[in-house]
């Protein structure tokens, strides 16, 4: 017989590179982002921030600021203490302040708000607030922060005498230290990996709207997590969740900033309650950078131990995390400092042994997860700086080395050493596709031709495998919620049909290949399904969007609840056809007689049956909703290859060329997938190279704009070659997907970096924390030493 | 006729300085009432209530409020609205037709130029103010014209593409 199945790229299936439906809405300037809302009777909310990063509160004088015309509420620690809103719980079981009452504990904290009838007055009003401050000792590093005599900046908390957070270990002790006694060479390194702000170029904000007739409160807010956030404003503000909606519009960007609850947040939820009007906050820049989510800020001590002939018998490595004020990080409850012990998962190594310990100081609550799962960001640097060292020390070649100790491609399931299961992957295969897409043997010579010509040229490799799509309900909850997450899809009788997640878009396209993924399962063309999110009144309960966990997570529930449709459009089509289940055949948007192929019916016409000719019995319609619960995360695997040139009189360095190969399983949209692998390179050369944010000794954060605070234009930012050769499928995802959206920022700045360090080569210089703004590439070049990056800012 | 301004309450308005302006935006005329001190992004979004000019940094950094005043680049977070008096003021709003997208559009669409879409408004008028003076641009003339206009999400190369994608249907429909 001749297959009458569809053909799944025309209808914008699997593997389609489909144009992305938002798209029409965004280039119109027809997106509706948190700022578009206005609602009737709005009123408008700004922050006064401290400018003293430690600073008791001696009083605070509002008076100015009510006599202002168009100001209708000021509120202080003091008024939302009252309320029992002065702290909030933060996503990691600590406390943050809401509105500063005893002390302020960084720079930028909240202080006081002003709810005017515009933001204009509302700013004035802020400046005719009076705080009086009593200045305090300032921490910036954990060394501060643990010396003799430290203040304790959490002086709120009973029992907390000094500022460590946590000690945390992972990994077996007693092996670690047995490899580290039999090893030939022992390989260390210290680095920090600096603090680094996300920095969406949409900032956060929220419309509160409390209605007192209905006591419904409707909060418009920027978050990748509608839910929980429901969740923790249910516990915040005491209003159970059905009558709480929060709706998460368009968002300019998240990439993790947005995830954490914000005391700006809160404010105006307590405004709009107490006026019983709308109430709009919109974060500026500068209280974007200097008040949510940091991200990294952890120096590592790093120990490898080796044989000569380049085995890694065994890893030692011990994380110090700057916390700042309040231990506010995204992540799972059971890991301190989230996923760090993923580090060295795509080798073969014996033993290991992570221990880690944070800390208060005074700075910005950090720790959100940037472009990352869980800290996998520093893991998979710290990794791959360590292992780019050891093979210096052990004069093998960078290539080589880390081929010598690759999980080979028969050894899965694998064990880690910290102890995850990886599944699946062609570690080598990817390298290779690497090496010969850098011409990696005549690179090295040219590097060697040019040395002599005093002429700087470098190489960097940077090989993981990172865990995504958080996570299985045994080992992953926020606060005690299962990682799971969820989609509802309702088929019309037409054979349209409208999808639901609880994941959150910020740009990762899934409006369009969500309903890829329907259109593969289901044969409904994709253009014929309307994806819908961020609705916590319509969409099902979900986790949300950060991890990497859409497509892992969401897209896999995405799957099985187009397979529950495709399970009872089967009885329909029996229906349909007078024969029995068994009988029926599925291909591609039709189901067959197996003896008749002849005669079928297509899913749109099962959908019609379902309003309008089931069988008796049968429920009528057709939608179903899904709650996934991936069994593991999943692996995906990259190469990331750099090669540089330093400038040995200024220490700039300018990138040559960037390869990138990246095997994260089944490609849903390849467009999408190759926007997310070049927005993520872009990032990882941002990190490498310029984005700095850091304090002086004072407290004061430096890189409190986009003056100091630089982001990569088109000017800077290089080209990017990608390769998509290799593709091993998860082996439990229901379409093989292993996710992507963070994969390249998470393993491209240790390309970056190590191709600069390869560049010095010889000149005894081990390490310069990033960014390697050019003035340190020169101190390290011209004084041959390593340059710490460590706050506080130098001042010379 | 329009005006545009925030009602204070009689005492207030008083105290308030209120300057009267004319513009064109998009090629409608405009009459405003307005303070001296709100910036053009303002007008253009809350008094004209023009949303597709976003918001980002407020400092002139990251682009992502720019629009065309006679036809130049112009980020409207760091321009007063009673600079735009007399003058003509042109908004992503104002690209299309009502029929057709503009090239600009459609080659972002095609060259997957966007992701969250937050500084896409920003970026295609500055692209279109490059290719005003410059029709037939090369990757690095597209770079240094976008250098004022920042992305997070996409890394610029499929800006770039889209940019000259945008180019070459413009000059292929001139000839």
């Amino acid at each position: 017989m001749t297959s009458k199945a569809l053909d799944e790229v025309k209808i914008g299936g699997l593997g389609s590179s489909r144009k992305r439906v938002e798209d029409d809405r965004f280039i119109r300037g027809k997106g509706h982002y948190l700022d578009d809302v206005t609602l009737p009777g709005m009123l408008h909310m700004e922050i006064l921030r401290s400018p003293l990063p430690h600073a008791r509160i001696k009083s605070i004088d509002t008076s100015k600021a009510w006599e202002i015309p168009g100001v209708h509420l000021v509120l202080t620690g003091e008024m939302m203490a009252t309320r029992n809103l002065a702290w909030m719980p933060t996503l990691s079981y600590d406390t943050q302040a809401v509105l500063a009452t005893d002390k302020v504990r960084f720079q930028g904290q909240e202080v006081a708000c002003v709810i005017a009838d515009d933001p204009y007055i509302a700013k004035d009003a802020c400046e005719a607030i009076d705080v009086d401050y009593e200045p305090l000792p300032v921490i910036v590093n954990p060394e501060q922060s643990q010396a003799d005599g430290a203040p304790v900046i959490r002086d709120d908390k009973d029992g907390q005498a000094s500022n460590v957070i946590y000690d945390w270990e992972v990994g077996d002790k007693a092996a670690t230290d047995r490899a580290f006694a039999r090893a030939d060479l022992i390989s260390k390194l210290e680095l920090h990996y600096p603090r680094s702000h996300p920095s969406p170029i949409e900032c956060c904000g929220s419309v509160a709207d409390f209605n007192r007739a209905t006591s419904k409160l409707t909060v418009h807010l920027t978050t990748q997590a509608p839910h929980i956030i429901r969740a923790a404003v249910a516990m915040v503000a005491e209003i159970p969740e059905h009558l709480i909606r929060i709706i998460s519009p368009d968002l300019g960007g998240g990439f993790g900033n947005k995830v954490p609850i914000y005391p700006g947040y809160v404010c105006s939820i307590l405004a709009s309650i107490l006026l019983e009007r709308p109430v709009k906050w919109i974060e500026d820049k500068t209280g974007n950078l200097i008040s949510t989510g940091f991200a990294r800020d952890v120096y590592l001590k790093g120990e490898m131990a080796l044989r000569k002939d380049g085995k890694i018998l065994g890893v030692r490595m011990h994380t110090d995390a700057d916390h700042g004020a309040f231990f506010s990080d995204a992540q799972p409850s059971k890991f301190k400092i989230g996923l760090m012990h993923s580090a060295f998962a795509a080798y073969d190594i014996p033993a290991a042994h992570l221990t880690a310990r944070g800390v208060y100081t005074n700075k910005a609550p950090g720790g959100v997860a940037y472009r990352c799962s869980f800290r996998v960001t520093e893991a998979m640097f710290f990794q791959e700086r360590m292992v780019q060292e050891a093979a210096n020390d052990l004069g093998i070649d960078q290539a080589a080395f880390r081929r010598m100790n690759f999980v080979a491609d028969d050894d899965f399931p694998h064990r880690t050493p910290f102890g995850f299961l990886t599944d699946s992957g062609q570690y080598a295969k990817c390298l290779d596709v690497g090496l010969k897409a850098i011409d990696y043997d005549k690179f090295r010579e040219e590097q060697a031709e040019a040395r002599k010509r005093g002429k700087l040229l470098g190489l960097g490799i940077s090989t993981m495998t990172e865990p995504l799509g958080a996570g299985n309900s045994r080992e992953y909850d926020i606060l005690g919620i299962k990682m799971f997450d969820s989609a509802d899809l309702k088929v019309h009788m037409t054979g349209k049909a409208i999808l639901r997640t609880g994941a959150k878009s910020q740009g990762q396209g899934h409006e369009t290949t969500w309903a890829q993924i329907v259109a593969h399962e289901l044969g409904i063309p994709a253009a014929d399904v309307v994806v819908e999110e961020g609705d916590t009144d319509t969409a099902p309960f979900g986790m949300g969007t950060y991890a990497s966990r859409s497509t892992p997570v969401a897209g896999a529930a995405v799957a099985m609840v187009s397979r529950k449709i495709r399970a009872k459009a089967r009885k329909l089509a029996a229906h349909l056809l007078e024969v029995s289940e068994e009988d029926i055949e599925w291909e591609l948007g039709r189901f067959y007689v197996r003896s008749a192929p002849g005669r079928g019916v297509t899913i749109q016409e099962c959908a019609m049956a379902a309003y309008s000719n089931m069988p008796d019995g049968m429920e009528p319609g057709l939608e179903n909703t899904a709650y996934y619960d991936p069994p593991n995360l999943t692996w995906p695997f990259a190469v990331y290859i750099v090669t540089v040139e330093v400038d040995p009189v200024t220490g700039v360095w300018d990138v040559l060329k960037t390869v990138a190969v990246d095997d994260c399983g089944v490609r849903i949209n390849p467009m999408i997938v190759e926007g997310q692998i070049m927005g993520g390179l872009t990032e990882a050369y941002a990190m490498a190279s310029m984005q700095f944010i850091t304090f002086d000794a004072d407290g004061n954060c430096v890189g409190s704009n986009y003056m100091d605070y630089l982001l990569p234009s088109a000017w800077e930012t290089p080209g990017f070659e990608l390769h998509s050769e290799v593709v091993t499928p998860c082996p439990h995802h229901p379409i093989g997907a292993k996710g992507i959206g963070e994969c390249a920022a998470v393993g491209g700045p240790a390309a970056f970096v190590n191709a600069v360090m390869d560049a010095l080569g010889g000149t005894g210089v081990r390490n310069i924390d990033m960014p390697l703004l050019p003035d340190r590439v020169w101190e390290a070049l011209t004084h041959g030493r390593d340059v710490s990056g460590a706050p506080p800012i130098r001042q010379e | 006729m329009t005006a545009v301004y925030d009602d204070l309450g009689d005492e207030a308005t008083s105290d308030i300085p209120v300057r009267r302006i004319k513009f064109t935006i998009n090629g409608a005329k405009k009459i405003a009432e307005i303070e001296p001190r709100l910036l053009l992004s303002h007008l253009i979004r809350r008094g004209v209530g023009l949303t597709g000019t976003h918001m980002g940094c407020d400092t002139t950094n990251c682009g992502a409020c720019t629009v065309l005043v006679d036809g130049k680049p112009v980020k409207s977070c760091t321009m007063l609205a009673v600079q735009v008096d007399g003058r003509e003021v042109t908004t992503v709003e104002g690209l299309a037709s009502a029929s057709e997208l503009h090239p600009l559009q459609e080659g972002f669409r095609q060259e997957h130029g966007l992701q969250c879409g937050f500084c896409t408004p920003g970026m295609m008028m500055a692209a279109k103010g490059l290719l005003e003076r410059n029709p037939n641009p090369t990757e690095e003339d597209v770079r240094w014209a976008l250098s004022g206009n920042l992305c997070r999400c996409t890394g610029y190369q499929n800006i770039v593409k889209s940019v000259l994608w945008a180019a070459d249907k413009l000059r292929a429909e001139a000839q």
